[in-house]
């Protein structure tokens, strides 16, 4: 008999926190699946969460195309949320995305762990920065 | 399975004529198996006079779930007639912390100055875990434990035995990761818990003008309790963990309010009372 889990704590926090931001934050949990972004993420998303609703790992990073400012294509391992999500640690990058509606940004972009208890990673927090 | 709720005030023990008919003693339900084995979840003041029941009972094996640390959960144990019994045998439950091990921080209660008593000279034989991530099974009964919305880390209790499920969360906010009612069941902290209980014990502290004035304390409005309960589909709500600033009187007005706002639920929430025996 198993419990039907709901989200992490530590997920659920930071999705409040996240809403009520003016900075566009994304939620990602241990799998890599986006399970939340803000209403200001919504410019880069160009949709909103209630239309896109949670998101597999190639879902939503592949529609970005990221790429240096060189125009490199990056594997998602060297961005900030590949980063965060596989090595487990904070991680900052310029470079540059194409919104879904084929706009060009360059963006700056944080990414962090978040850990519930030392040995327990619960997903992580990316945050875009407009310089 | 059977449970008797041996302490249902919150924060602090308040004895007293204007809280004789819901009780004084903090949190302490006890959790009777039909095999006989007995499960305690917390140990406030109320542990005190059940520790002297079970001992009376025969009963020497006893498992302890401690949903948090704060005096108002832990303050009795000191005071658990099995502790001070070479027969028993108590298996001590509670949540992980980041640092410190369940037992290096349940024994600061027992150090000087705030009790003349080390833990190492107590003669029962004296267990202490770390609840497991995933549900676990003790003598038959499956219990889970998830951490939820209160600060400092804290766990609510699912108990199933046979179909039959207890959820108990006794210090819980979970409002605090917004309005409860315009999230889904999985976005809700605590909802796995509670989802679809045969009975919940949820903390109902506040009264909706106090929570205003005391969001992120930790504890729920009336209505939030309601919200939860009809969020996560529990069949049967027990208000719990009653303020300690409120008398029999006013806990009763909070029933009501309670009432009104579950109108169209199967079964109206009721206050949890010390005392109180319910078979699951």
């Amino acid at each position: 008999m198993e419990t039907p889990r709901h989200k992490h704590l530590v997920l659920i926090l930071a999705r409040e926190f996240a809403s009520n931001l003016a900075t566009p934050t994304l939620i990602v949990d241990d799998e890599g699946r986006l399970v939340f972004f803000n209403e200001a993420a919504e410019e880069i998303v160009e949709r909103t969460f209630a239309e896109t609703g949670e998101l597999p790992l190639d879902e939503w990073v592949t529609p970005f195309a990221p790429r240096s400012l060189e125009s490199e294509p990056l594997p998602f391992e060297r961005l900030p949320s590949g980063i965060a999500l596989y090595e487990r640690r904070p991680a900052h990058e310029r470079f540059r995305i194409t919104s879904v509606d084929g706009v060009e940004r360059d963006v700056a972009v944080t990414a962090f762990p978040l850990f519930a208890h030392a040995d327990e990673f619960v997903g992580i927090v990316i945050i875009f920065w407009r310089e | 399975m059977r449970f008797t709720i041996w302490g249902c005030r919150g924060s602090l023990p308040t004895p007293g004529p204007s809280t004789v008919r819901y009780g004084g003693n903090t949190s302490c339900l006890e959790v009777l198996l039909e095999n006989g084995t007995v499960l305690v979840l917390d140990a406030g003041t109320g542990i005190r006079p059940l520790g002297v029941e079970l001992l009376e009972r025969g009963v020497r094996n006893i498992h302890i779930l401690l949903t948090h640390l704060h005096l108002d959960h832990l303050e009795g144990l000191r005071y658990f007639a099995p502790l001070f019994d070479e027969r028993a045998k108590l298996e001590i439950w509670g949540p992980r912390s980041p640092l410190f091990s369940l037992r290096q921080r349940i024994v600061r209660s027992f150090s000087p100055p705030l009790f003349p008593i080390d833990v190492r000279r107590v003669p029962a034989q004296v267990g202490f875990h770390d609840v497991p991530r995933h549900p676990w099974t003790i003598d038959g009964a499956v219990l889970s434990a998830e951490l939820v919305a209160h600060p400092g880390p804290t766990l609510g209790f699912r108990v199933e035995s046979g179909t039959s499920s207890v959820a108990y969360l006794p210090d819980h906010e979970p409002a605090l990761g917004g309005p409860i009612a315009h999230r889904s069941r999985d976005w809700v902290s605590g909802s796995s818990l509670a989802e679809d209980a045969d009975v919940l014990l949820h903390d109902a502290q506040f009264s909706e003008g106090e929570y205003d004035e005391r969001i992120g304390w930790g504890h729920s409005s009336v209505g939030d309790a309601v919200a939860f309960a009809r969020s996560s589909g529990a069949r049967r709500l027990l208000l719990f963990h009653h303020d300690p600033s409120h008398s029999d009187d006013v806990l009763e007005q909070m029933q009501a309010q309670a009432r009104d706002i579950a109108t169209g639920e199967d079964e109206a929430p009721a206050l949890a009372r010390e005392g109180m025996v319910v078979d699951v």
